[in-house]
């Protein structure tokens, strides 16, 4: 365990890939999502990449949509519990960024065609109102600078043939990250119990999932502390007002076109959305 | 099945809770046994009991998740009755070494009436109307059939694989909790091992107690005013031994915890 964690901490420091072959693999999998195919995972072709490779190609593709007017909106957490690490083949949790383009309202419609193979999650979303920056970061920081929390659903999508993937492709693809709806809403970290707070997800009226809070990492505050760490490594800071989402309390649930979600969140209302 | 066989199979199963035996399924031994038939054999198996002086305090629904119910083929809940025998206090050590055989613990909310409820014709509105309140609890199941290779019958005949229960030290008064969306985290060992919400039985726990009334109502039975109900449970079973410690939360409920010995 201690040799692995320094080999992550290690590539997280260095590159094996030259600028040029990161934004290539960053156009190539921003590609992937904007037109909706599927792609073989990158470490196929790449298999010393590191890290630090795997991260500079999000951020190389998250400036490419910013050059082209797209706007930043928040951030997301992905691969959260331990048996999603399980289910997954992965050994660490992972983050990504939320475009703007990739907001859908409360009740909307999802078009399930610029999408490849989406699956919904239930999470609970964090609004800061101060900066949070790692290292060190915990979850009285994270409390702390908490505005309020609303409940979301995250509409994940790998752009990785039939969703198989490891930690370093995924993070490439901006940890699967393509669209979520955020509830109406909201409460004061200090009004809720984050650890026992429940979730129901309905898919056509059907109950497929149930979860609750502490499927996060123990308790979704420390999915944001992990987040500001994370991003401390490479120097960046979560800004004040920043929208995280904390990652899936439930399993994450495939949907097909015509399908109508709702997903109920204890004390915090509900969430629905179609898929179209 | 006549009635002869179901005293038999009601007895047997009393000796084997009594000697920690497990008996072959009943299901492999007799290929007309109905749910019927099971629910006379699990009575024979509690009069045994209550001739033994024990006290009968309440039911547990079982068989109300639809993992459970796709395991076994079955699309409703079963039933079975607890006895004051069963019953454990909050944090109290629970001798599973001495009393059961092959122990799994589930998360649930548990119903205390103050009300009769007589069905049919019970909904959930009468359901909440006749709770004093909603307690956090532990149920252990058990299985008097060798390695739990169970089928319906087999289940509902063996008091609905009820073992011993731990209600926790919380009360809550229903009208203030949502009992569809309330989570649940159990833990084991210090480790979170699963998490659920309410509607993972039968989509509420209110569902499954007017169930039962309805149920045991075309019988001419009725819930009684003090009952405890265990209305199923919202996570997976998990296996458990002596020297385990476990602990359930549920979100406006309370915790409850128990140590096996």
């Amino acid at each position: 365990m201690a040799d692995s964690q320094n080999n992550t901490n290690q590539e997280n420091q260095v590159n094996n890939l030259t600028q040029q072959q990161i934004e290539e693999l960053a156009i190539h999998c921003e590609n992937a999502e904007l037109e909706a195919y599927e792609i073989t995972k990158i470490t196929d072709d790449f298999p010393q990449m590191t890290y630090k490779d795997a991260f500079d190609i999000q951020w190389e593709a998250r400036r490419r949509k910013e050059a082209r007017g797209t706007k930043i909106v928040g951030m997301k957490m992905g691969l959260t519990s331990w048996a999603k690490m399980a289910q997954m083949g992965v050994e660490h949790p992972c983050y990504g960024y939320l475009a703007d383009y990739f907001s859908v309202p409360e009740g909307g419609d999802i078009k399930t065609d610029e999408l490849i193979h989406p699956k919904i999650e239930a999470e609970i979303a964090f609004v800061t109102k101060a900066p949070l920056k790692g290292p060190g970061v915990h979850i009285g920081d994270v409390l702390r600078a908490t505005d309020f929390i609303v409940p979301a659903v995250e509409v994940i999508d790998s752009r990785y043939k039939d969703f198989k993937f490891d930690l370093k492709s995924v993070i490439a693809d901006n940890s699967s990250s393509t669209r979520f709806i955020t509830g109406g809403c909201m409460a004061q970290v200090d009004e809720v119990d984050l650890k026992t707070l429940g979730v129901v997800m309905e898919i056509n009226g059907e109950i497929v999932a149930t979860g609750a809070g502490a499927a996060v990492l123990g308790h979704p505050a420390a999915s944001v502390a992990m987040l500001a760490n994370m991003m401390g490594e490479r120097g960046e800071e979560i800004p004040a007002g920043t929208f995280i989402m904390t990652g899936g309390i439930t399993a994450a649930v495939t949907v097909n076109k015509g399908d109508n979600i709702n997903v109920r969140y204890q004390g915090l209302g509900s969430i629905s959305a179609r898929f179209v | 099945m006549n009635q002869e066989q179901i005293l038999a199979c009601g007895d047997e199963l009393y000796q084997a809770m009594v000697k920690r035996e497990t008996l072959r399924p009943f299901t492999e031994r007799f290929d007309d046994i109905t749910i019927e038939d099971a629910y006379h054999i699990s009575l024979r198996m509690v009069e045994r009991r209550v001739a033994a002086g024990e006290r009968i305090i309440g039911k547990k629904i079982g068989v109300t998740s639809k993992a459970v119910q796709n395991m076994l083929n079955v699309h409703q809940p079963d039933f079975g009755y607890l006895t004051d025998q069963m019953a454990f206090n909050q944090g109290e050590e629970m001798p599973i070494s001495e009393r059961l055989i092959q122990p799994k613990a589930e998360g649930e909310i548990a119903f205390i009436l103050k009300k009769d409820l007589m069905g049919p014709g019970i909904t959930n509105a009468d359901v909440l109307a006749a709770t004093e309140c909603v307690m956090p609890c532990f149920e252990i199941v058990d299985s008097r059939i060798e390695n739990w290779q169970i089928k319906i019958q087999d289940t509902v005949a063996d008091n609905a694989s009820c073992g011993l229960f731990v209600l926790g030290d919380q009360a809550v008064d229903p009208r203030k909790v949502d009992l569809a969306t309330c989570g649940m985290v159990v833990e084991k060992n210090g480790q979170i091992i699963s998490t659920g919400a309410g509607a993972a039985a039968l989509g509420s726990p209110v569902n499954c107690v007017a169930w039962l009334a309805n149920t045991l109502g075309s019988f001419g039975i009725g819930l009684k005013a003090g009952e405890v109900i265990l209305s199923g449970s919202l996570v997976p079973l998990e296996p458990v031994q002596a020297g385990d410690f476990m602990s359930v939360s549920i979100g406006g409920i309370g915790n409850a915890s128990v140590r096996f010995v």
